[in-house]
């Protein structure tokens, strides 16, 4: 795989005045991905995004977007990255496609260009009906829509949201969360900010959770949930009977096998190196047992970021 | 330069649709065309002193049932058609959360307050000459007396001088949208500085001078130049000072030059006629004021500038 890298930070850091708000980041995002980037309210996600775009500059360090620097060169920053603000806002008097017109003229796309880039982003987040509808009547869901066809107006490489989910309903945030992943198949790198972590665990390949500035925790969630809590291992669940001790001593021969725990009734609690799943069930069936069920244990976000910021 | 050119056209757009320009814009029209009826009503009464400028004499007659002049009523509602136009320029932005949006396509920042500015001049611009020429048509109507050349130049002189004197109150409104968060803030902030150099400048100009150089009915004529030359050093801290002398100076040039002492000298002892000014002579006078006016615009563009580019941006 020839994966690219889109941003890149170097112990990046902000401070104002004595409170530091962004501590030595680094952080690493690759083409494609989507990148889930999670902490607590005021952990500094939004000053971590400000400095990417260029919106503010870093106390020290170093931030690349594409090869290219947010301070020194931020409009060509700007031109491949898309960024939804958390209270993102229209002219409310103006309609639609009026303000979408704004943002493709800010963009220098061309006036014959213009209106086909219009019709395909509203298109594409379902807002074709509305075109010529006043902002200031829409919904905050429908807003945040238009807000994501605003990006898509500059053919972004990169978009940043932050707290894409924040204030939506479920429906609403069902319909940003499924455009956000299919943005990953037109090759766009999205980086999502957010505090609500089911959210973003259901579309981010990578996650990195950010804690007082500093960067605790980064990589693909399955294996940041065993790296984190079960110390990179798999659990295995698995309910078999009988279970005889025949069948413990086989199961305890199976290469990579670290722990078997037998809890009550018929349940093994099982603790591997690997993932062990066909070779388990294939020893239950040789040993005449039934295999009833079997579970590898899924660490979410939630476990980790528990883990993380219990008693912070 | 990027992007300089869709924001100056979105926003005067935005100026021109604008519910508060259009009242602006009605509200000067009123007083333009009510001080025009009253200066061609009383007119002819003046004619028999002097038959310089006449066609000048239109914009500065004013009558009893009104006794403001047009270019009074200019000093006075220029400033809030600046303040209108400048007092919500980027905080309301802010506010709404369209200033991170914005400033997240590929434009220069200064692009956003650039194209701001200039949108706002050039509305300026247009509500200025047009009530010029819309004031100079009806007279010209009335009293069916052709302007000569140098009044033609004359007016245009005072058309810049009135757009620079706008593009001053609303670079004041601009800097205060950068340095108060809320509009209200700004709003109250702009006004009240207009108030405070409108009313109560002269007034305390007077104060000082009076405290300093005490004149009384026997004071010397020097005495009285001091007391005047410190009343009006300190009045012209005030862009509407500034602007109402150099405004009579193009406007009425058989006054003379009003910050020389022989003018205050005539006035006190009467009948000392100075003649009238040549065009150049009022434009070498009227030029420290222009300059102070467009040094004061620069001053506040400089510092809202600054603050702006240093900003930082976020969206709550």
């Amino acid at each position: 795989m020839s994966q690219q890298t889109v941003i890149e930070t170097r112990e990046l850091t902000k401070a104002y005045g004595n409170l530091v708000a962004v501590d030595k980041l680094n952080l690493r995002i690759d083409e494609g991905e989507i990148f889930g980037f999670l902490g607590p309210n005021g952990a500094g996600k939004t000053t971590t995004i400000l400095m990417l775009l260029g919106l503010t500059e870093p106390t020290s360090g170093d931030a690349h977007v594409c090869g290219y620097s947010p301070t020194r060169e931020p409009l060509k920053v700007k031109r491949i990255v898309g960024y939804l603000p958390e209270k993102v806002g229209f002219y409310e008097d103006l309609t639609a496609r009026q303000n979408l017109e704004y943002t493709a003229q800010l963009n220098g796309i061309s006036w014959e260009q213009i209106p086909r880039k219009i019709d395909e982003s509203l298109h594409m987040v379902g807002l074709s009906d509305v075109v010529n509808k006043e902002v200031g009547k829409f919904s905050h869901g429908m807003k945040q829509r238009l807000g994501i066809a605003d990006v898509m107006i500059k053919d972004p490489k990169v978009i940043i949201f932050d707290e894409p989910t924040s204030g939506i309903d479920p429906k609403g945030t069902d319909e940003i969360l499924s455009l956000i992943s299919s943005m990953a198949k037109k090759k766009i790198t999205a980086i999502i900010s957010s505090h609500q972590l089911h959210h973003v665990q259901k579309i981010c390949t990578q996650v990195g959770i950010i804690a007082k500035g500093r960067l605790v925790v980064e990589g693909p969630i399955d294996r940041l949930g065993r790296d984190t809590i079960a110390g990179g291992k798999f659990q295995i669940e698995v309910q078999a009977s009988p279970i005889t001790e025949k069948l413990l001593a086989a199961l305890q021969k199976i290469n990579g096998m670290l722990k078997i725990e037998k809890q009550e009734d018929s349940t093994l609690l099982i603790t591997c190196e690997q993932d062990l799943r066909s070779q388990i069930s294939k020893t239950i069936v040789d040993n005449d047992s039934m295999l009833t069920g079997m579970k590898i244990e899924e660490y979410g976000l939630e476990e980790i970021y528990l883990k993380y910021f219990r008693g912070s | 330069m990027s992007g300089l050119l869709a924001v100056f056209w979105k926003e005067l757009a935005d100026n021109f649709s604008s519910r508060r320009f259009i009242i602006l814009f009605l509200l000067i029209y009123l007083a333009g065309i009510a001080t025009i009826y009253v200066a061609a009503q009383n007119i002819r009464s003046g004619v028999t002193e002097t038959t310089e400028f006449i066609f000048l004499r239109l914009f500065i007659v004013s009558g009893e049932n009104l006794p403001f002049s047009f270019p009074f009523f200019l000093s006075l509602f220029i400033p809030i058609v600046g303040i209108a136009l400048g007092f919500d320029a980027v905080n309301s932005e802010r506010i709404s959360g369209n200033l991170s949006r914005v400033l997240s396509q590929p434009v220069y920042r200064d692009s956003v307050i650039n194209g701001k500015f200039s949108a706002g001049l050039f509305t300026i611009a247009v509500l200025v000459v047009s009530i010029v020429f819309v004031v100079g048509g009806l007279g010209l109507r009335m009293i069916g007396v052709p302007p000569a050349a140098e009044e033609v130049l004359r007016l245009f002189a005072f058309i810049f001088l009135s757009i620079v004197y706008g593009a001053f109150w609303m670079a004041l409104a601009v800097l205060f949208s950068i340095l108060f968060k809320r509009t209200a803030t700004s709003a109250l902030a702009s006004i009240a500085l207009w108030i405070f150099l409108f009313f109560f400048l002269s007034m305390i100009a007077k104060y000082i001078a009076d405290a300093m150089v005490p004149i009384d009915q026997k004071s010397s004529i020097e005495a009285i130049t001091r007391n005047d030359s410190v009343f009006r050093m300190i009045s012209r801290v005030s862009p509407g000072t500034l602007y109402g002398e150099a405004v009579q100076v193009l406007l009425m040039p058989e006054l003379g030059n009003p910050s020389s002492t022989l003018v205050l000298i005539s006035i006190i002892t009467g009948g000392l006629s100075l003649g009238s000014l040549s065009l150049d002579q009022s434009l070498v006078i009227v030029w420290p004021q222009l300059a102070s006016l467009i040094a004061l615009t620069a001053l506040c563009f400089a510092v809202a500038y600054i603050r702006f580019m240093r900003e930082e941006i976020r969206s709550t």
